[in-house]
């Protein structure tokens, strides 16, 4: 599976939104559309549980997980061996 | 000898501080609690004269539903202090003191009591508003102070683990919690420079637990959340935090379910006075006996 689409239904699971991550783009605002600190952190352990990747300090911030894109480009650096789009 | 025990030694050889055997647990000379009491009235004649806040003192302990409920061990499991009591039979009492005798872990029997030891003054008061219903139409503001608890011994004598916390804390939308705060990040330099110590102001985060810490605290320090007053205590080169100004957003509105007047989840802020701190910073930089320090820092204090 793509990883922007596994990014998706991890988002889904974790993310703990007020809003269907299907009717959010690949570039819109995550925080803007409810995501929370806990629900950010939350989602960065369930991504490097699925991808069996592990964060790097310096992308430990809010704009790594600003949008589903942003993720899944931080998830493809980190994962090279997996399946961009 | 690093400058950080130095100042712990001087203070303790002074008599201001009284050694426990235990680091970052001392008893207070009447000195030192006099300059804490002359310290909080400073601070009452610095906040808003109009603002009339809500006075409520905790013990330091508090309700262990209500320290789980707040998300704590989220953040900062590695802080937290929780009390426990024998609750055996006569038999089990007996192990007990054989355990002790024989010097072995006498506290594996101890069960969790109702009652954490309070890790801020002001964790303990959001679920009390909250159950009284809505805020009123001005929303609320509150004047705590606690003894805190906070497990990381330490020979930095401003790095106690109990200590006290004076704080003001306020409740409502967020344009008031927002104008509470920034009016009490001026009040509060004003306050500092009227006893001649060095103030500055910077960004900061709460020291969350492990990795998905360092993601809470640089989120915490991207949105601006903390703000401290930095002071010299120990060195001039690492300050120490003494004031704390913060904006929880909606966390313990949304927590506790506490809501303005128009229903809206309430956001809320603080101002958090570390009284342990500002008073070594006093000690530490105009000496250790207040009968020399500076004139108008002693008027400032005792009038």
């Amino acid at each position: 599976m793509p990883i922007i689409e596994d990014v998706r239904q991890i988002i889904a699971s974790h993310g703990k939104l007020p809003v269907d991550v299907a009717t959010l783009a690949d570039d819109a605002d995550l925080y803007a559309a409810g995501l929370s600190s806990f629900a950010s952190v939350q989602l960065m352990l369930a991504l490097e549980e699925r991808f069996d990747i592990e964060f790097p300090e310096t992308m430990l911030n809010r704009k790594t997980f600003s949008s589903i894109g942003a993720i899944s480009s931080a998830v493809a650096e980190l994962a090279p061996d997996e399946q961009v789009a | 000898m690093d400058m950080q025990s130095s100042l712990l030694d001087r203070l303790l050889d002074a008599g201001l501080l009284i050694d426990t055997g235990i680091d970052g647990l001392y008893g207070r000379s009447g000195a030192f609690e006099d300059v804490i009491a002359r310290f909080e009235k400073l601070i009452d004649a610095h906040a808003p004269a109009d603002a009339r806040p809500e006075v409520i003192r905790f013990p330091p302990g508090m309700n262990r539903k209500h320290f789980e409920g707040s998300g704590y061990m989220k953040s900062f499991p590695q802080l937290a202090g929780t009390v426990h009591s024998f609750c055996g039979c006569e038999l089990d009492h007996m192990n007990l003191l054989q355990c002790i005798a024989e010097g072995g872990d006498w506290t594996e029997g101890q069960k969790a009591t109702d009652v954490v030891l309070t890790p801020a003054a002001c964790y303990p008061l959001y679920p009390v508003v909250a159950k009284r219903g809505p805020l009123p139409a001005g929303g609320g503001l509150f004047d705590l102070q606690s003894y805190c608890f906070r497990h990381e011994p330490s020979k930095d004598p401003a790095r106690m683990q109990l200590f006290r916390m004076r704080e003001f804390v306020r409740m409502g939308t967020p344009d008031q919690v927002m104008e509470f705060r920034e009016d009490w990040m001026e009040r509060g330099q004003k306050l500092i420079s009227a006893v001649g110590l060095d103030v500055e102001l910077d960004t900061a985060n709460d020291p969350f637990f492990g990795r998905a810490g360092k993601m809470m605290g640089n989120s915490q320090r991207e949105q601006k959340l903390k703000f401290e007053l930095l002071i010299p205590v120990t060195s001039s080169a690492n300050k120490t935090a003494c004031l704390s100004f913060n904006y929880h957003q909606d966390h313990f509105g949304t927590t506790w379910g506490l809501t303005t007047a128009d229903g809206a989840t309430a956001h809320t802020a603080c101002v958090g006075f570390g009284l342990e701190r500002i008073t070594l910073a006093l000690f530490a930089r105009h000496g250790l006996e207040t009968a020399d320090w500076p004139a108008d820092v002693r008027k400032a204090l005792w009038g």
